[in-house]
């Protein structure tokens, strides 16, 4: 008993002073964040060099959402091409992925470690709505650059006290005003039902798809919500039916986007036109409805997908598959996540490109001061603009018909911030 | 007479270590937020909180014999109940814990109720229902969640006078909050709540006989636990700032169940090893393999699960025992072979030990640390 006691004490103590032995990184050393000189003085210089640049990415690799962990794949193969062509601008990318599990609490724990560990550039990038939020706050305090957030929330480009936060993809509200100009463009007494996933993704799409008819002679007859955890929509599609719409907005995720364009098909007495939102617009989920059942569907998209023929020639997509085959054996050229990864980490080397200071003030502003910059993975007539007060890099979208075995791009690319203003609150 | 004295002697000098023991582990745990990074104080802090939960589902599960798998749900009411209070009617941050503390406490005794007449997996099914219909019905309550989106609220901010940095604040904090709740829960069990609790593990019948009110008890075991799972929610919405309804998946339940399984069911500092697990372990997995943490997490659950079946916290007693029993029979040996050579029944030995030093009380300290003092109900049965 007596010497069990001691043996304990003894290894805690063996063990507490190997932790802290072990642990190279103590507190106080933070305060050594070097700063630059000359024009960019006192600046922060912490996670890049002459010769280095290093990013943090926090995917959820593991857990309910692991299908997007798939993106952190295109974005590594980006940078390790860029660095066997000598990285941006003579710097080579180090690039760390963290899993956080779609968990916001894990997304906390990485984005430190990411911060105060690692000692990253900047937080590239952080995935979904609940993890972005819940590391947002922390990222500005400590002024680091949390550029281009896998989410499409609108609530990254609207909002004034996260100067160090931006978004990227075209927001759900840019996405709802596109389908809005559809429609006043070629159907302006439409009578729109809705299904919609009830969260931020369905709620923020829905609320600017309204905003947007308001006034005109479109009228949302009737929404149906369901819940991620659903079995099933056929219910909401039903009671949609009902309405005698003659347009289906259909905003939803690939599950429910592949049981919605079901029962629509399989419904012959209501025909209305089918718009699918560009989450659930891949083939993999049009594919087990059917293609024949799916002719005419209409969505809207902003970058080439890798899948389709058309871009077959495509030099920038032929890069893409190269580099894919041989820096990310295991991934899927074909799949759409690894190209948003290669086409978003294309675009973070453009704004590194633009920098005018090699600091993270310097990235917090070139990402704010994009004009009209061409990136090869998007579509043609597709750039990336923000301003002081506009922190949405992508507003254009472009509308496409589902005819035969793919997608057909009509119409021209709809710059939303044209046609309806800046978004705000 | 002599005995009596010897026994005495012993006592007070493990008294002695006791006391030392705690004035080390304390010192070091005063002592870490200045040495450690923030990000690892952080990491501190957030083991901390996950062992105030783990020790409120020891209660229930380790002593009481019951399984739940709801826990994270009850996790969940009181994070949401700090943040609701911070969110909409600015209340200070203290003001938080007593109601998440009393709220978690009353919804636990109103899912008493059913473990009244449930047992086993039955249980584990109702309350996995609470932890499975607990998200939606938080999106749904959109006026008051926030939603899907969550409720962003503001973190623990250390006073002025302090002079600590925003990390090491909040470690003293949820360290103060744990330290309490460590003791409470020590302090419950050495009453005749817990005296009651174990009765009723071991044998409903006899308890009752012995005029255990099982209907009370079993509600009452529930309600505690319930009440340490929504203060450790609580300081999560201190320590994170943000809660939504994804945050606390059912999956949430079933790690702290895992947590408190591989630390130690019934032991009182296994919640702490089982929270350091739940907490270190899927990073370190991740460092082992980035395509699969999962497959190495699961690995290294088998892998404790095999070499220490009573978990962490009984693994120091299994390796000494196994070392005794190979060494030569001297008497130091014999001194300890009896009491560690297998957990489960580690218990009542170690009782009819200590009864020399005139005490029957299960969680003296001392032989707490030695052993756990339950062991998985189902093994008991047999």
């Amino acid at each position: 008993m007596r010497k069990t006691t001691a043996l304990r004490a003894a290894a805690a103590a063996t063990a507490a002073l190997l932790t802290a032995t072990a642990c190279s990184s103590q507190r106080g050393q933070d305060a050594q964040d070097t700063a630059a000189g000359g024009a960019c003085k006192g600046q922060q210089t912490t996670g890049i060099t002459d010769k280095t640049i290093k990013l943090g990415g926090i995917y959820p690799l593991s857990g309910p959402a692991s299908a997007y962990g798939t993106i952190s794949k295109g974005v590594a193969a980006y940078f390790k091409y860029v660095n066997g062509k000598g990285g941006i601008d003579g710097r080579k990318v180090q690039f760390i992925v963290r899993d956080d599990g779609y968990q916001p609490p894990k997304a906390v724990e990485e984005a430190r470690r990411l911060v105060e560990q690692e000692k990253v550039f900047a937080v590239f990038q952080t995935l979904g709505t609940p993890s972005t939020a819940a590391v947002w706050d922390y990222l500005n305090k400590q002024k680091v650059p949390q550029p281009f957030v896998a989410t499409g929330a609108s609530a990254w480009g609207t909002d004034d006290k996260h100067p160090w936060t931006v978004g990227w993809q075209p927001n759900y509200v840019a996405e709802a005003r596109v389908y809005a100009k559809f429609l006043k463009d070629e159907r302006h007494k439409a009578k729109v039902a809705v299904l919609y996933q009830n969260d931020d993704f369905g709620k923020d799409l829905l609320g600017g798809f309204k905003k947007a008819v308001a006034g005109s002679g479109i009228k949302v007859v009737a929404e149906e919500s369901y819940e991620v955890t659903d079995p099933s929509v056929s219910a909401q599609m039903a009671s949609l039916a009902r309405s005698k719409a003659n347009v289906l907005l259909d905003v939803t995720t690939p599950k429910f986007g592949s049981q919605a364009l079901a029962a629509d098909a399989k419904n012959t007495k209501w025909n209305p036109l089918h718009i699918v939102n560009n989450v659930s617009s891949s083939a993999a989920v049009l594919q087990p409805v059917g293609f024949k059942n799916v002719q005419g569907v209409v969505s809207a998209t902003y970058f080439k997908d890798p899948a389709d023929p058309h871009w077959a020639d495509d030099p920038e997509m032929k890069t893409y598959t190269d580099a894919l085959h041989k820096y990310a054996p295991d991934a899927d050229p074909a799949n759409q996540f690894n190209a948003y990864g290669w086409a978003v980490a294309s675009s973070l080397h453009k704004a590194l490109d633009t920098m005018k200071c090699p600091t993270r003030e310097g990235l917090r502003d070139a990402v704010r001061n994009l004009k009209d910059v061409k990136v090869g993975m998007l579509l043609p007539g597709v750039t990336m603009s923000t301003g002081h007060d506009d922190a949405f890099p992508l507003e254009t979208m472009q509308l496409m018909r589902f005819k035969g075995e793919r997608w057909q791009l009509f119409g021209k690319p709809v710059d939303t911030r044209k046609e309806f203003g800046p978004l705000t609150k | 007479m002599s005995t009596i004295t010897a026994a005495l002697g012993t006592d007070r000098a493990r008294r002695l270590r006791a006391v030392l023991t705690v004035l080390f582990a304390g010192a070091v745990a005063v002592g870490a937020p200045f040495y450690f990074a923030p990000f690892q104080v952080f990491q501190l802090t957030m083991v901390l909180l996950y062992a105030v939960a783990l020790a409120g589902l020891n209660l229930l599960v380790g002593f009481g014999g019951q399984i739940s798998l709801g826990h994270g749900a009850f996790f969940a009411a009181g994070a949401y109940a700090a943040a609701v209070m911070l969110d909409r009617y600015d209340t200070g941050h203290l003001a938080t814990l007593p109601v998440a503390a009393a709220g978690c406490f009353l919804l636990g005794l109103g899912f008493g109720v059913p473990a009244l007449r449930l047992r086993g997996l039955y249980l584990a099914l109702v309350t996995l229902s609470f932890a499975v219909f607990l998200p939606p019905l938080l999106k749904r309550l959109e006026p008051v969640t926030g939603g899907s989106m969550g409720l962003t609220v503001d973190k623990l901010q250390p006073p002025a006078w302090s002079g600590l940095a925003e990390d090491q604040w909040m470690y003293f904090v949820v360290l103060a909050v744990t330290a309490v709740a460590l003791l409470l829960a020590r302090n419950l069990l050495r009453s005749r709540v817990g005296r009651a609790l174990l009765a009723v593990r071991d044998n409903e019948s006899a308890a009752e006989v012995m005029g255990v009110r099982l209907s009370l008890h079993k509600t009452l075991a529930f309600a505690w636990s319930a009440m340490f799972a929504g203060v450790a929610g609580c300081l999560y919405t201190w320590v994170i700032g943000f809660v939504s309804p994804d945050s606390f998946s059912f999956v949430l339940s079933i790690t702290l169940l895992a947590g408190l399984v591989v630390g130690g069911l019934g032991s009182l500092y296994g919640p702490l090893l089982g929270a350091a697990f739940v907490m270190y372990v899927p990073s370190v997995s991740q460092d082992l393999s980035e395509a699969a943490p999962g497959v190495v997490f699961g690995l290294l659950i088998i892998a404790v699960m095999f070499v220490a079946p009573t978990g962490l916290a009984g693994l120091p007693g299994r390796v000494l025992g196994a070392v005794a029993r190979r060494l030569p029979r001297t008497a130091a040996a014999l001194d300890r072979t009896p009491e560690a050579e297998s957990a489960p029944d580690a218990e009542p030995k170690s009782r009819t030990e200590s009864g020399t030093s005139a005490t029957l009380d299960p969680a003296d300290p001392a032989v707490v640390d030695a052993e756990p003092v339950g062991a998985p109900p189902r093994t008991e049965k047999e």
